[in-house]
């Protein structure tokens, strides 16, 4: 048998965290945070964990088939790629360049997510094209499961606000 | 194919809980294209995207609990209305807008508590998805609230209709807390249902309170769900439900 040299720990976790998101495409998985661990069983087999950031998110799928079609491109044999709930993802964990490249995507950030007591409904998100805080909620409720419809008073364009949890 | 009275405690309990969420998304799911605005549509569709979420991950645990080799499909779409768990709170048609919304603020406030209390499950996957899912049932509370709070302190008709709603709506609440012998067996896993339910009326109570609405006094309580025991509606839901795997089975897009 020949024996083929494996990707280090590091190497596939490089390649699962530049996975882009299917949903929100400028932002990658180590943006979301959502790449929990990657390790490297004994026989090769590369392990990766992720955590959906909704339970129902659609793209979670779409993300493990190319979570593993990224780390066999980087040269594993196997992969397998569980999805753990716990601890539950947070906003909190989105990167200071993740959160930069949302904005410049056209989509307001989350703030500080909450972890008791009513959601908050007032906290306002300021607008990513011309960076007023004179917004409105339109609706609590946007495209994707992590996103509100909001919009911008002063230049009156919608756009969608990422939700802190 | 097993009844519910066979079945595992654990597999019953994540049944029941994952049976709760699985009918009450498809039944919100009905009101897509139908809703008063547009908005609504998309908030509507994703608070059913968040419990069918959730109801993948108990359907998946229960089946695994239940060591009989059946998986999510097999458990939504291959199951008779006697073998599911629901409650009829959540199989109930949908009727008015004001129905749907007292029927989601109930069902979120129970949800809610629920989840609350299974973060302290001795049971990891129960644990887990708990963390998760009370974030997003506490958006869905508070949707199901607003709504609740606009429809009753609007006008004469929009109070008139939300009342209704509740009418319609609260014969059902008690089954929610009803003792149920799944999570009896299940100490340090399961929520005992009757400690859910002071907070839910705290809730509940001050919601109605800010609006003049009355918190009806129904005759007649709904019975029965948890062992199988159904209204003729969870039957038409589940045919439509259910037809596409029947017919085609093993079907993939």
């Amino acid at each position: 048998m020949t024996a083929l040299i494996l990707p280090t720990v590091a190497a596939a976790r490089a390649a699962a965290g530049a996975v882009p998101d299917p949903e929100i495409p400028v932002l990658t998985l180590d943006d979301l945070g959502v790449l929990r661990d990657v390790r490297v069983a004994a026989d090769g087999t590369v392990e990766v964990d992720i955590t959906p950031t909704y339970t129902g998110c659609p793209a979670t799928a779409v993300i493990a088939a190319d979570v593993r079609a990224a780390v066999e491109a980087a040269g594993a044999r196997r992969v397998e790629v569980r999805t753990v709930l716990s601890p539950a993802w947070t906003t909190d964990w989105m990167s200071d360049d993740g959160r930069r490249k949302l904005r410049e995507y056209g989509i307001a950030p989350p703030g500080p997510a909450r972890t008791r007591g009513p959601v908050p409904l007032t906290l306002t998100a300021r607008c990513p094209r011309c960076g007023s805080a004179d917004t409105r909620e339109v609706s609590r409720f946007g495209s994707t499961p992590c996103k509100a419809l909001w919009a911008c008073r002063s230049c009156a364009e919608p756009f969608d606000s990422f939700k802190a949890i | 194919m097993t009844t519910p009275a066979t079945l595992p405690a654990l597999s019953a309990y994540a049944l029941s809980l994952g049976d709760d969420a699985l009918i009450l998304g498809q039944r919100l799911a009905e009101w897509i294209t139908r809703a008063p605005q547009i908005e609504e549509d998309v908030a509507i569709g994703n608070i059913a995207l968040d419990l069918l979420g959730q109801a993948r991950v108990l359907l998946t645990y229960a089946g695994e609990a239940e060591g009989a080799g059946r998986d999510e499909d097999d458990l939504a779409y291959l199951r008779d209305d006697r073998d599911f768990r629901n409650v009829h709170l959540v199989e109930i048609p949908n009727g008015d807008f004001a129905v749907t919304m007292a029927r989601l603020l109930a069902f979120s406030a129970y949800q809610h508590e629920l989840y609350q209390a299974l973060l302290g499950s001795g049971d990891a996957t129960l644990a887990g998805l708990a963390g998760k899912a009370v974030k997003e049932v506490t958006y869905h509370r508070d949707h199901a609230t607003q709504w609740v709070l606009r429809l009753g302190d609007g006008t004469a008709t929009s109070h008139d209709r939300m009342q209704a709603g509740l009418e319609r709506v609260w014969p059902y609440v008690d089954e929610l807390f009803d003792a149920d012998p799944a999570a009896a067996a299940l100490p340090g896993v399961a929520a005992d249902p009757a400690t859910l339910r002071p907070p839910w009326d705290r809730y509940v109570d001050q919601v109605l309170q800010q609006v003049t609405l009355h918190r009806p006094e129904p005759a007649w309580h709904a019975r029965g769900g948890r062992t199988g025991l159904h209204s003729e509606h969870l039957g038409h839901l589940l045919a439509e439900m259910q037809h596409l795997h029947r017919s085609h089975p093993g079907v993939t897009w």
